[in-house]
């Protein structure tokens, strides 16, 4: 389960960041195709930020869809799994978004 | 803790069983932007990151890559589930394409030294054990590639711990993705680890001697990989008995310092 590998890392990250000011919540961008499930950071997220400044912060997680863009007929639309296909048939697209796994800002005392 | 992955502590890597000392994705960056901000306020404020999640990790892959450039060196980054024959066929690589220019990372949890087999035929090889990890990472390799110092001019093929999930995530600082699949594990593996396979620059399909005593539907293996990935090559192999490796060499030489730019520059 590399989602309590990726949570610690969020509270390192953060916490090298807000120094010792008290973190009260957490806004995360967790792409849909970032291979990163949202509900298995959340369960990871009390164990690993017990004894920082982050414990006790509420998560605000968004989940952005992907963005792809059909590199046989140009269209740029909506994807939601790894299985891109694009609306006209073809597979062969380019992945513009989705697999972003970003701390976008905290709250801090 | 390693603080990208926080996957293992720092005791539970080695590399061929000597502990490394300070594994802390240290990179000489202060990162002291909104510390000011966050001190001495009684109420809450936004403090905005924009902080990638593995940006440590990428940074230090950035820098193996760029080591590697600079000694003309070229890495692949192999990867599959456990049980694919992996090591097996990197035996059999070294065999067949000389002991020479070909040195080898082996990342394992645990012993035993799959290094030792690599070792046999004159192959320069180091273990990484990653203790509880998952995965290897660029600082594990970092640290791999101190210990190994891989001649100018040769490819260093680097065996991932066994796991279709965790390694897909982490950057080494490779120039180009291998995965192992093998016939048994069956043909709808692509479409259940989709992001494992779409990083691919190439499938090696494994075990191919036993196709005739399973119901590996091959059709469909075909569509389920191209829906993940319609441009990594694929070779059909048996490491055991040979058939398709010739295949695979000419991909490695295709990819070796002397063949010009590298494919993978993220």
């Amino acid at each position: 389960m590399h989602e309590l590998a990726i949570t610690e890392s969020i509270v390192a990250g953060v916490a090298e960041r807000t120094g010792p000011a008290r973190v009260r919540s957490l806004q995360l961008e967790i792409g849909l195709l970032s291979g990163v499930v949202p509900d298995a950071v959340r369960f990871c997220f009390d164990l690993a930020a017990e004894g920082t400044t982050l414990a006790g912060a509420r998560l605000d997680i968004d989940e952005p869809e992907g963005q792809g863009k059909c590199l046989t007929c140009e269209e740029v639309f909506t994807v939601r799994t790894w299985a891109v296909i694009c609306p006209c048939g073809s597979s062969d697209v380019d992945l513009l978004s989705g697999t972003q796994l970003r701390v976008r800002s905290v709250e801090v005392m | 803790m390693c603080a990208t992955c926080g996957c293992s502590d720092d005791t539970g890597t080695r590399i061929d069983g000597v502990a490394v000392p300070g594994h802390d994705h240290s990179h000489g960056h202060e990162h002291s932007h909104g510390q000011d901000h966050a001190r001495g306020h009684g109420h809450t404020h936004t403090v905005e990151l924009e902080q990638d999640v593995l940006a440590k990790n990428d940074h230090l892959a950035g820098h193996n890559r760029a080591w590697l450039d600079q000694n003309t060196i070229r890495a692949v980054n192999i990867m599959s589930s456990p049980g694919s024959g992996k090591t097996t066929l990197l035996e059999r690589t070294i065999t067949g394409l000389g002991a020479e220019g070909v040195s080898v990372v082996e990342g394992d949890q645990e012993p035993p030294f799959d290094a030792d087999r690599i070792r046999a035929p004159g192959c320069r090889a180091v273990q990484i054990n990653t203790g509880a990890g998952c995965h290897l990472d660029a600082q594990m390799l970092s640290d791999a590639l101190r210990s190994l110092d891989p001649p100018r001019g040769s490819v260093v093929l680097i065996e991932n711990v066994g796991n279709l999930v965790c390694p897909a995530l982490f950057d080494l600082g490779e120039h180009a993705r291998v995965v192992v699949m093998s016939v048994p594990e069956g043909e709808d593996k692509p479409i259940k680890y989709p992001h494992m396979f779409r990083g691919a620059d190439l499938v090696l399909l494994n075990k191919v001697d036993l196709l005739p005593h399973l119901d590996f539907d091959m059709d469909r293996f075909l569509e389920h990989l191209r829906r993940v990935n319609p441009g990594a090559a694929l070779h059909p192999v048996s490491a055991t008995r040979g058939e398709g490796l010739q295949e695979w060499y000419a991909w490695l030489g295709a990819h070796s310092p002397s063949a010009g730019t590298p494919v993978r520059a993220r």
